[in-house]
């Protein structure tokens, strides 16, 4: 008993991570009706962002967050506005092809410059704490830290939605980008914001990938997968859905690596399937026509 | 020197041409109504003044200033609001929400959500409720409001009868004085003849792209206005 609620407390905190990595591409969905195939990479070169500040400016790793949201808020703003506000159409293949194809630059660009080798930060003691529950049950710190990170961020932005002018100028111009315009709304600024904020949670995740584990230039693709499947089994434009989705990929992973230790990750894409297959619109579907 | 003015306006879609050379004058206070058949330009004259279809630089001025070629937030900014043909509200915003998208650019101005409501005060028990559950009039009066929340010195309407009950339309109109109260010009885009002829102070027919008639509506007989209409 014990060991089940375990794996799926565990389980519940990994989809935290999860969930801070699938915000930012929720969002660029939800608001731009874009997927951003760089996404995953724009993690990694966050991760690698706040290994050089801790390496050069001798910060604190959860410091180091002073320097890297902002870093990842200016790039995500330069990002939209100049390179993929001008292919954004009717046609969703073009921001497609230049997403992918500035992931395959920063992979390379993060290749050249720090090598294949794999990179970590260590945080302290904080990476090990953990806290009793009783029994035989214990929580890491770092996971909960990670989960609590996840709930507030996307609460914050659920707030920003719903009750700033701001967030509602996101709202009418996902509705309808014309009659935004119409309305004085320019959507070229306010893409490139929402990017930004986008961008600034991926700084948060990657900070936290960079304690977590150990990273390289090509793992982007592969986080990119898992914030895919967190946004998919949450519903496209929904953020707590993207925290469901994050949740219930982490559990169904910490299942998987429960059962056999090679099983964790295909757990989480038969889950993924299981949903696609079920309910194609996600579990929290909030955009009509998605 | 006019409110509005366009000088041998074209514009078009691509490769498709809709305007050809059109000359079209609005004073300030003015009511004008444009009228002709589907597929005549009606649309796309309004479209270019907003900003949607951008025509040459030049060819559209607006209290002295150039504007054609601007972005439509531009244009909004620069005080003329257009509601657009089919509505087209916000659908996951309620009514108050999409009135306050109106006021986006905070021009300076008496449109509140509140006196919205008072010139249309169906809406008012229907403040909070989505702009989905109206029924298409009240979408209407919505659509109206959130255009006069930016305050707008000339306000832009594509087709505000279409497809909704006389007796709806009739209350629609009946919400114009109180707008131009303010001195708010208006240009009325209208399938409805009878009553674009009612409620304007100038008409426009246009035809196949270009302007085939223009006058007061008193001194248009109803023979010019087939024969404008339907190029007979």
């Amino acid at each position: 008993m014990a060991a089940a609620i375990d794996t799926i407390l565990q389980g519940v905190l990994l989809g935290g991570l999860y969930a801070l990595f699938a915000t930012g591409l929720s969002l660029s969905f939800g608001i731009m009706r874009m997927v951003n195939v760089a996404h995953g990479d724009l993690i990694i070169l966050a991760s690698y962002l706040a290994w050089v500040t801790v390496a050069t400016l001798g910060m604190n790793a959860f410091a180091a967050a002073l320097v890297v949201v902002p870093a990842m808020t200016v790039v995500g703003y330069g990002l939209q506005r100049y390179v993929l506000n001008p292919v954004l159409s009717d046609d969703p293949l073009p921001p497609l092809l230049v997403t992918f194809g500035l992931s395959v630059i920063i992979q390379n660009l993060l290749l050249e410059g720090f090598s294949a080798d794999a990179r970590g930060i260590d945080a302290g003691v904080i990476e090990t704490a953990s806290l009793a529950l009783g029994g035989d049950l214990a929580v890491g710190w770092l996971p909960l830290l990670v989960f609590a990170s996840a709930v507030a961020v996307i609460a914050g932005l659920e707030l920003l939605l719903s009750r700033t002018p701001l967030g509602r100028a996101f709202r009418a111009t996902s509705d309808d980008q014309t009659v935004a315009q119409l309305m004085g709304i320019d959507n070229r600024h306010l893409y490139a914001v929402a990017m930004a904020l986008a961008c600034a949670v991926t700084g948060i995740a990657g900070i936290y990938l960079a304690i977590r584990t150990t990273f390289g230039p090509m793992m982007g693709p592969s986080q990119l997968l898992f914030a895919f499947e967190a946004v998919i089994i949450g519903g496209m434009g929904s953020l707590w859905g993207t925290l469901a989705g994050g949740v219930l990929l982490g559990v169904s992973q910490s299942i998987g690596f429960r059962l056999d230790p090679g099983w964790g990750i295909l757990t989480g894409h038969l889950a993924f399937l299981a949903v696609l297959v079920m309910r194609p619109q996600g579990l929290f579907a909030r955009t009509r026509d998605a | 020197m006019s409110f509005l003015s366009t000088h041998k306006l074209e514009a078009g879609y691509g490769d498709f041409r809709a305007l050809f050379g059109i000359d079209f004058e609005v004073a300030e206070g003015e009511a004008v109504a444009i009228i002709g058949a589907n597929g005549a330009g009606k649309s796309t004259l309004l479209k270019s003044i907003s900003g949607l279809v951008r025509p040459p630089p030049g060819s559209i001025r607006f209290r002295g200033a150039p504007i054609a070629g601007l972005s439509a937030p531009a244009v909004v900014a620069a005080g003329i609001a257009m509601v657009p043909e089919g509505r087209r509200l916000f659908p996951s915003l309620s009514v108050e929400e999409n009135l306050l998208v109106g006021a986006h650019t905070r021009r300076p101005g008496p449109w509140t959500v509140d006196r919205v409501l008072d010139l249309f005060p169906a809406l008012a028990p229907r403040r909070t409720t989505p702009a989905t559950l109206l029924s298409g009039g009240q979408q209407q009066m919505v659509a109206i409001g959130r255009a006069l929340m930016s305050n707008p010195a000339l306000l832009l309407c594509d087709e505000i009868s279409l497809g909704l009950a006389p007796v709806v339309v009739k209350s629609i109109y009946e919400a114009i004085p109180g707008i131009r109260a303010d001195g708010t010009t208006i240009i009325l885009v209208e399938q409805d003849v009878g009553r674009a002829l009612a409620v304007a102070d100038r008409v426009y027919c246009l035809q196949e792209g270009r302007v085939s008639l223009h006058g007061r509506p008193a001194s248009l007989t109803r023979e010019q206005i087939t024969a404008a209409y339907f190029g007979v």
